[in-house]
């Protein structure tokens, strides 16, 4: 398997007026062909900013990414000039958002709005372009896509948006989809609609997947391998099973059992059983503990752990995490 | 659409109807009528002659009498005499609607083509020096009247060049009536240019941010189709809307400017009408500003459908 994308020591920072805010911190993966990692944590660990980071996306300033790679088919994406980066993006990188609500443009209709980037990336002439965009309404499902071609966005529902705004990454075939909590905004039976759709569209044109997200269920379901964050650090990385089965680090196994859990030994969650938390709050980026930044809220967390930040060392086989406990 | 039209016309009937009766009362609450600054200027004391001005130019009438003779005579396309001149009003008021309408294009035209790219610049480019320098114009371009702002350009002509294009009802060709009225037009207008780029600006600025323009930026498209394709289109609706407020306070400039450059519009015939209480003139003039300012907020609306397809299917 050969991978697509590599991502290396990623850190990206902002100047803000309280100091230099560090969100992501020496990140690193990478995603195979066809491949999907999940990306998971909590608001404000740096899983966006991390995406963001990729696309270049970012607006600098205050952004600032500061160092690390992003190699998509071996080219680095930070050393190229703004004219290639922005023939990457679309081509070879493409991006869905959060809110698709939000992410089209109202006055544009959505067939031109795949159409414009299909034209400046294929090289195709209008009424080309025009066809390409109706195909890949059709190809994410949705009904008549000549008509809905001609229509604006307040015309469609979120789930027909997001639908859209998938045609539209994936139209000229990027090898890299970073999909930022593509299904956050979306009512569950979509949800589930739209990650096979990716998933099915992912197959078929073997697009690597970073997958943003806090859903955990949703992680179990689309992801082979995931990578965890925490206060814009990578806190443990590992093959979604063995993650499940076994988590690493106490961050990670706190998130697994503040899940709610229906059907236990009754048949449904009892009425007693208190919902685990994990204590306290993500600490504010710009003031980091000088050790482990999750030892304030680990119940494991020594004097060690609270004077020097643990390492990210393999753990098991594939399986790695940042954490001096385990 | 149709329907929508047809709705707004009913509503503009409804507007000039108010605006007729407050242009009508306003002018009898002034004091003073004609007869009493003829009297009063030409130190005539004769109180029987002016007794008998008053009952023929039917001022002795009923105010409701004197109002449903002049709606009655405007719905039939008579605007009645002038007290002065004692021509037409159509007569008098026709042959200067052009040159007000001209040089209220001209300064409209101005407006727009200097305000909104520089608001887009200034938006792209904000806080930087060229940001700066803009919003300082800008907010110069609000603080001045015009009328001061038309005495300065007035001597800055007089001064460095000898001379300034002076009125000429026949100008020779385009171009020497774009120079004879383009400098009066910009005194007019630098006021509607400054609001329309710092509306502009602020306007873009909350754009920019919006979550489509970091989707087309996602895309790949080059910068200048994402300011201009994506993000005006988006900012320019809240610029449609003061155009068309914008037209109204044009005519406020108009009559300053018309005085300081010496131009024969209807703007400055205004003034001197409502001096003289030449109730036919100013009635109708006002009319015909009201009209003028109602109809082109209607295409404002228009537009503003043309523009944003929510409305236009909200419908």
């Amino acid at each position: 398997m050969s991978s697509v994308l590599e991502v290396t020591d990623l850190t990206t920072v902002f100047h803000t007026r309280r100091g230099l805010v560090r969100a992501v911190q020496g990140v690193s993966f990478t995603v195979n062909r066809g491949e999907t990692l999940a990306i998971v944590g909590e608001s404000g660990c740096g899983k966006t900013i991390t995406a963001l980071s990729l696309m270049r996306l970012l607006p600098m300033p205050p952004a600032e990414i500061v160092a690390g790679s992003v190699k998509v088919a071996g080219t680095d994406l930070l050393q190229v000039d703004d004219a290639t980066m922005r023939r990457m993006r679309g081509s070879e990188i493409a991006m869905i958002f959060q809110e698709p609500m939000t992410a089209l443009n109202p006055l544009i209709t959505v067939g031109r709005q795949i159409a414009e980037m299909v034209m400046l990336h294929e090289n195709l002439g209008r009424s080309a372009a025009r066809a390409k965009a109706v195909e890949m309404l059709r190809h994410v499902k949705i009904p008549e896509p000549e008509r809905r071609a001609r229509e604006y966005p307040h015309q469609m529902s979120g789930g027909m948006r997001q639908r859209a705004m998938i045609a539209m990454a994936l139209a000229c075939r990027p090898k890299v989809l970073v999909a930022d909590e593509p299904t956050t905004a979306l009512d569950v039976t979509i949800q589930a609609q739209i990650l096979d759709l990716i998933g099915d569209l992912q197959r078929e044109l073997g697009t690597a997947v970073v997958l943003i997200t806090h859903d955990l269920g949703v992680v179990a379901e689309v992801a082979q391998r995931v990578v965890v964050m925490y206060a814009g650090r990578k806190v443990e990385e590992a093959p979604v099973a063995a993650l499940f089965a076994d988590p690493k680090h106490p961050y990670m196994r706190g998130l697994l059992a503040s899940i709610p859990r229906v059907g236990t030994a009754r048949g449904m969650a009892s009425m007693d059983e208190r919902l685990q938390e994990i204590p306290g709050i993500v600490p504010p980026l710009n003031e980091l503990p000088a050790g482990c930044a999750f030892a304030p809220r680990c119940k494991l967390a020594d004097a060690h752990c609270r004077a020097e930040a643990p390492p990210f060392e393999m753990k098991a086989a594939d399986h790695a995490a940042a954490c001096w406990k385990s | 659409m149709l329907s929508y039209v047809i709705r707004r016309l009913g509503l503009m009937v409804l507007t000039l109807f108010g605006v007729s009766i407050a242009i009508f009362l306003l002018l009898r609450i002034v004091p003073g009528n004609i007869a009493d600054i003829l009297f009063d200027s030409a130190g005539l004391i004769d109180p029987a002659e002016k007794a008998k001005i008053v009952h023929d130019l039917g001022l002795d009438k009923p105010l409701v009498v004197q109002y449903a003779q002049w709606i009655g005579g405007l719905l039939h396309g008579d605007l009645g005499y002038s007290y002065v001149s004692e021509k037409p009003v159509a007569q008098e008021i026709l042959p200067r609607i052009p040159i007000t309408a001209r040089l209220a294009g001209l300064a409209l035209f101005f407006a727009i083509v200097t305000g909104v790219p520089l608001g887009v610049i200034s938006a792209v480019k904000q806080n930087t020096w060229l940001d700066y320098v803009l919003r300082v114009t800008s907010l110069s371009g609000l603080s001045l009247p015009s009328f001061w702002l038309g005495l300065l350009i007035l001597m800055a002509f007089v001064h460095y060049l000898g001379s300034i294009p002076i009125y000429d009802r026949t100008p020779d060709s385009f171009g020497a009536l774009v120079t004879m009225l383009g400098v009066p037009a910009a005194a007019v207008g630098f006021r509607s240019s400054a609001l329309i780029m710092r509306l502009t600006r602020s306007s873009m600025l909350e754009v920019l941010r919006q979550d489509y323009v970091r989707t087309a930026r996602s895309k790949g498209l080059p910068e200048r189709a994402i300011t201009f394709d994506h993000a005006l289109r988006n900012a320019v609706l809240p610029v449609i809307t003061v155009i068309g407020v914008e037209t109204a306070f044009l005519f406020g400039g108009l009559i300053v400017t018309e005085t300081v450059f010496n131009i024969p519009g209807v703007a400055r015939f205004l003034v001197e009408a409502i001096r003289w209480r030449d109730y036919p003139m100013v009635q109708n003039l006002v009319m015909f500003i009201a009209v003028v300012v109602v109809t082109v907020n209607l295409l404002v609306d228009l537009a503003y459908m043309l523009v944003d397809p929510r409305i236009r299917y909200g419908e």
